[in-house]
């Protein structure tokens, strides 16, 4: 008995494989739209800017057409307050304001800024008249300004110390004039 | 002599009556834009406060101040197109019914197009697939049934020999 082994066929003959650019782009680009998405979604879920870090730089053009840097007033304890004329928990803080800054305005060493957010100009005029309020204002164009500090409505308050970290940030309406001087007297101790 | 009297004194008050008219039609104020006109504009605007209202249905205070400022800027001889420049400049891109084709918003305008054609390529692939059978598979089935054949020739061969 002859012992032969059969000459081992191949199966299938090799085919030549193509690389699939097709899929590569479409996974690629379902990954990077996935990753946009994520990056936005991370964005919106961080919350307001938080105590201790540096606050967020801005240019502000008062309704009298001064422009006001926050880098130029390093130095100083800044009060920032995000407000509307339709906002009427504004109002009830509006006058505590007006009279803090009356207060701190002497020293020189604080500076209130307050920030109009999406309002229009002649009913942000009648507001200030108002309660007049003397405080340098200006309208936050374009939502940049409130971008920045990621604010979720108005009012809003955030108070930046004189190395430029932000010291204070309050959600709603400042309930007395006391709970504003309690927030800047401590940022003014030597 | 006499009828060219009558005929400059005719024409001197016929072009004091058009430049009467005339002055006053300049002193006039602008008409007051209608509600329609208004939210014609307030439509495509939305408003930058609560997500997802358009301007003409939001009830807020806000919103009728919005309202109240096209309407004025209307008046004020404003064209449809200048006063949405002037919203997005004010408030954002936000206000805008449709975000401006730049930066990142392109993707909006890329990607479901893309998508739609690549479903519409991968599509077509299957149903050509589904179709027609594929040429290379039928004779490589026979290939492989000529190859089982010959080891089972072969090996009944063996049983034979033994």
């Amino acid at each position: 008995m002859t012992e032969e082994t059969p000459n081992a066929l191949p199966l299938s003959t090799p085919t030549r494989r193509h690389t699939p650019w097709g899929q590569i782009l479409a996974w690629g680009g379902l990954f990077v739209l996935l990753l946009i998405v994520a990056f936005i979604l991370l964005r919106r879920q961080q919350g307001p800017v938080g105590v201790g870090q540096p606050a967020p730089t801005f240019t502000l053009t008062t309704f009298d057409g001064e422009q006001i840097s926050l880098d130029g007033l390093a130095g100083k304890v800044v009060l920032v307050n995000f407000w509307a004329s339709w906002c009427k928990p504004c109002e009830q803080e509006a006058a505590d304001l007006e009279s803090a800054w009356r207060y701190y305005q002497p020293r020189g060493d604080v500076v209130f800024l307050g920030i109009d957010w999406t309002d229009t100009e002649s009913a942000a005029m009648e507001y200030l008249e108002k309660f007049d309020i003397t405080y340098p204002n200006g309208p936050d164009l374009g939502t940049r300004i409130s971008q920045r500090y990621r604010t979720t409505g108005v009012p809003e308050t955030y108070v930046i110390d004189k190395n430029g970290l932000l010291a204070y940030v309050k959600l709603s309406p400042f309930l007395s004039e006391q709970e504003i001087h309690s927030a800047i007297d401590p940022l003014l101790q030597p | 002599m006499k009828s060219s009297r009558i005929l400059a004194l005719t024409l001197l008050t016929a072009l004091l009556t058009f430049g009467m008219i005339l002055a006053v039609q300049a002193q006039e104020p602008a008409p007051t834009p209608s509600d329609n006109q208004v939210n014609a504009i307030a439509k495509q605007l939305y408003c930058p406060v609560c997500e997802n209202v358009p301007l003409d249905v939001c009830p807020t205070q806000a919103c009728a101040q919005w309202r109240a400022l096209i309407s004025q800027k209307l008046t004020e001889g404003w064209s449809e197109t200048q006063i949405k420049d002037y919203f997005v400049e004010q408030y954002g891109d936000r206000v805008l019914g449709t975000p401006p084709p730049r930066g990142l918003n392109w993707l909006v305008y890329i990607i479901p197009p893309l998508v739609i054609l690549g479903g519409a390529i991968l599509l077509y692939r299957v149903l050509a697939s589904m179709k027609k059978p594929s040429p290379s598979l039928a004779p490589a089935q026979n290939q492989t049934s000529s190859q089982k054949d010959e080891y089972i020739e072969r090996l009944e061969e063996e049983l034979r020999s033994k």
